[in-house]
C-alpha cells in the first residue's frame, strides 16, 4: 500500500508538472490547452508546501517531535534564496545602486552588512540554503532533545522559536528588509524571472525537488532506522534501556527535516516574487500541521495530499468566499480529527484493509494514538 | 549455570530519597554470577525504584552498583548500562506496538545502536538465525510477522522476555513477568525464566508467592528501602519480621 501510493504520488507530480509544462509552452494563448503562466507559478506555489508538509510529516508522523515552529525553516530558506535574487538586481532597482538594495539605500546604509557578502555568487546561496536551517535545527534540536524536552514543552518552544524570529526580522536594523522583506527580483541564475520559460522551469524543479525529498523520506523511515524512530515515537524510554540513543535519531531527522522545508522556501520565494517576515509567523506553521492532519499523518504521501487539497481549497475559496476561508480551515481540522485520525489518505487505507483481511507484514507505521 | 561466588551485581548502601520520602534506605545487595534472585516485598518496598538504579534511570544519593569487576554504574545513563548488558523488562509489558514481532526482536538484537549504522543496515543471515532461535524459545514462531500491538497480554510478556535474550545480556532484570498472566502461561513462564538462567543471571521482582516458590531459588525481602530478610522461600517466610510485615497490618 504504502510502496504503490508512493508510486501513484511520484508519477501524478512530475507527470503534472510536465503536462502543465507542455500545457504553457506548447500550445499556443487561446488555445483550449493552453495553461496560464499564474496556474504555473499557483501550483508550483503549492509543490513547494508540499515539500514544508512532507517535512513536517517526517518529524512529526514518525518521530512524534509535533513542531509547531517548521515555517521557520521554510523562511530561512526562503531569505537565503531572496538574499540571492536581491544581489541579483543590481543598479536595475530605484536607487540604481550596484551593490546595495533598494531598502539598505533608503535606509541610508554607506556598505553591505557582512552577512550579506557571498550571496551573489548562486553555489554560496544554495549552501546557505541547506546550510541555514540544518543548523538552526542541529543546534536548537541537539539542546532540546539532550536534556529530553519532548511533547507539548517542545510544541511551545519551536512555537516559541518562529516567533522570536518574526520579531527580529521586522526590525528594520536587522537587514532583511524588515517589515517589506526582499522584492522586486529581476534574475534567477541569469534568467529573467518574469519569462513564462523560466516559471515552467521552477515548477519543474518543484515537482523533481519534491520527488527526491519524497523517496529521501522513504529511504529513512523504510529503514532499521526507521524503526527505530517508529519505536521512539511510541516508547522513548524502552528504546533507552535497549541501549539506543533517541536523541541522536531525533536530531538526524530534524536537522534533514529543517534542510528539506529549507529547500521548499527557496523555491517557494522565486515563484511568489517576495519573502517577508509573515512567513515566519506561528500561523503558518499550525497551518502546515493542519495539511499534514488532513492527508493522513505517519503516510508521508498524505502529507504532500494534505498541503494540495488545503491550498487548492484555500485558493478556491479566498477567491469565491473571502470570509468564511479561516472558518471553513477550522472546521476542516475539527472535522479531520474527529472522523478521520489517518486522514484522507487513512480512508483509501481502510478500504483496502476491509478488502484484504490478511495484514501485510511490517506496512502498518501509523502512530497509536 | 550455577552459582559461581564472583559477584556480578553489588549494591552498596544505596540510598534515594524523593521528596524527603527514603524509597530505598542504604540497601546492599549482592548477585553472584549465575545466580537467579528473586526480589519480593510489599508495595512501596522499593523494588522498582532498586531496578531504576541499576539501569540508570535514577541515581542514587548516596551508595554505590558496581557491574561486573569495578564498572560504577551511578556514573552512567541508560543506554550505556545497557551496552554493558544488562536487560530490563518491565512491569508493563512494553513492546513496539507499530512494529511487527519480527522487528521488535530485530531492534533488540545484539548490535550497533548508532543511527548512522541503521540508516544503511540490512538484515543479515546471522541476524534472521538468532530472530528465529529467540522466536523458537519464546513460542512465538507462528506470530512473526504479527503486529506486537495485537498480541495478547501473555505473548506480549513473552515478546518482551525474548527481545531482553535478543538483546543477549548477562543479566537480566525481570519486573513481575507473570501479572495478569493465566495459571497455564505462569508455568510456562517458570520454565523460560529457568532455561535463561542457565546462561544467565536473573533478578526476578515479584509479587506471587506461588511463582517464586516454584521458581525455588533464593529470595530477598525488601521492607521500606531496605533488605528485611534473605535466604530460602521456606526460610523468609517462616521469618517473624517477614510475617508482621506481610500479615501484621
Amino acid at each position: 500500500m504504502n510502496r504503490t501510493a508512493t508510486l501513484i504520488c511520484l508519477v501524478l507530480v512530475l507527470g503534472g508538472a510536465l503536462l502543465l509544462a507542455a500545457g504553457n509552452q506548447l500550445a499556443a494563448p487561446g488555445s483550449t490547452f493552453h495553461v496560464p503562466t499564474y496556474v504555473i507559478s499557483l501550483v508550483g506555489k503549492y509543490l513547494c508546501y508540499a515539500m514544508l508538509a512532507l517535512a513536517l510529516d517526517l518529524v512529526w508522523g514518525y518521530a512524534g517531535i509535533l513542531s509547531l515552529g517548521h515555517a521557520a525553516f521554510f523562511a530561512l530558506g526562503g531569505y537565503a534564496m531572496g538574499m540571492y535574487l536581491m544581489r541579483q538586481i543590481g543598479t536595475r532597482g530605484m536607487y540604481g545602486n550596484a551593490i546595495l538594495p533598494d531598502f539598505m539605500v533608503f535606509l541610508n546604509w554607506k556598505e553591505l552588512p557582512w552577512y550579506w557578502h557571498g550571496f551573489d555568487n548562486p553555489g554560496f546561496a544554495i549552501l546557505m540554503v541547506l546550510l541555514v536551517p540544518g543548523l538552526l535545527a542541529l543546534v536548537f534540536g541537539w539542546l532540546a532533545f539532550r536534556s529530553r524536552v519532548s511533547g507539548v514543552y517542545l510544541s511551545i518552544i519551536t512555537q516559541a522559536l518562529t516567533f522570536a524570529l518574526l520579531l527580529a526580522f521586522f526590525r528594520n536594523d536587522m537587514g532583511f528588509g524588515g517589515n517589506n522583506g526582499l522584492t522586486d527580483f529581476k534574475d534567477i541564475f541569469g534568467y529573467r524571472l518574469q519569462a513564462d520559460s523560466t516559471r515552467t522551469a521552477l515548477l519543474i524543479a518543484s515537482a523533481v525537488f519534491l520527488c527526491l525529498m519524497l523517496l529521501v523520506a522513504r529511504f529513512i523511515v523504510t529503514s532499521r532506522f526507521g524503526k527505530v524512530l517508529i519505536a521512539v515515537r511510541d516508547t522513548e524510554a524502552r528504546t533507552r534501556f535497549l541501549g539506543y540513543r533517541p536523541e541522536r535519531y531525533k536530531l538526524f531527522v530534524f536537522v534533514v527535516s529543517a534542510i528539506m522545508a529549507g529547500i521548499g522556501g527557496a523555491l517557494y520565494v522565486p515563484q511568489v516574487g517576495i519573502i517577508n517576515p509573515s512567513e515566519f509567523s506561528p500561523a503558518n506553521s499550525i497551518e502546515a500541521v493542519i495539511w499534514v492532519a488532513v492527508g493522513g499523518r505517519g503516510t508521508l504521501v498524505g502529507a504532500i495530499l494534505g498541503a494540495i487539497l488545503v491550498n487548492g481549497g484555500k485558493t478556491f475559496f479566498t477567491g469565491a468566499l473571502p470570509e468564511i476561508w479561516l472558518f471553513a480551515l477550522g472546521a476542516l481540522f475539527i472535522l479531520v480529527t474527529l472522523f478521520l485520525p489517518h486522514g484522507v489518505l487513512g480512508l483509501f487505507r481502510r478500504r483496502e484493509k476491509a478488502r484484504s483481511t490478511k495484514p501485510a507484514q511490517g506496512t502498518v507505521t501509523e502512530p497509536a494514538e | 549455570m550455577t552459582r559461581t561466588g564472583a559477584p556480578l551485581l553489588y549494591l552498596d548502601n544505596v540510598s534515594v530519597s524523593f521528596d524527603g520520602f527514603k524509597a530505598l534506605n542504604a540497601l546492599s545487595l549482592l548477585v553472584e554470577k549465575g545466580e537467579m534472585r528473586a526480589v519480593i516485598g510489599p508495595n512501596g518496598a522499593g523494588k522498582t525504584t532498586m531496578m531504576d538504579v541499576i539501569t540508570g534511570k535514577t541515581r542514587p544519593d548516596e551508595g554505590q552498583v558496581v557491574f561486573g569487576e569495578k564498572t560504577d554504574l551511578t556514573k552512567l545513563d541508560e543506554p550505556a548500562i545497557a551496552a554493558l548488558g544488562i536487560g530490563r523488562k518491565f512491569q508493563k509489558p512494553t513492546v513496539f506496538e507499530p512494529l511487527s514481532v519480527w522487528d521488535n526482536l530485530l531492534l533488540a538484537l545484539a548490535g550497533d545502536r548508532r543511527p548512522r549504522f541503521t540508516l544503511w543496515a540490512r538484515e543479515s543471515t546471522d541476524e534472521q538465525d538468532r530472530i528465529e532461535q529467540v522466536l523458537e524459545t519464546i513460542r512465538l514462531t507462528e506470530l512473526r510477522h504479527r503486529i506486537a500491538g495485537g498480541l495478547s497480554h501473555g505473548q506480549k510478556q513473552w515478546l518482551e522476555i525474548g527481545m531482553l535474550l535478543a538483546q543477549d545480556p548477562q543479566l537480566l532484570l525481570v519486573d513481575e513477568p507473570v501479572a495478569g498472566m493465566t495459571d497455564a502461561e505462569t508455568e510456562q513462564t517458570a520454565d523460560l525464566l529457568r532455561d535463561i538462567n542457565r546462561t544467565r543471571s536473573v533478578v526476578v521482582v515479584e509479587h506471587d508467592m506461588a511463582f517464586v516458590r516454584a521458581l525455588g531459588v533464593r529470595v530477598t525481602v525488601l521492607h521500606e528501602g531496605s533488605v528485611l530478610s534473605e535466604g530460602t522461600i521456606d526460610h523468609v517466610s517462616n521469618d517473624p519480621k517477614v510475617i508482621e510485615v506481610y500479615l501484621g497490618r
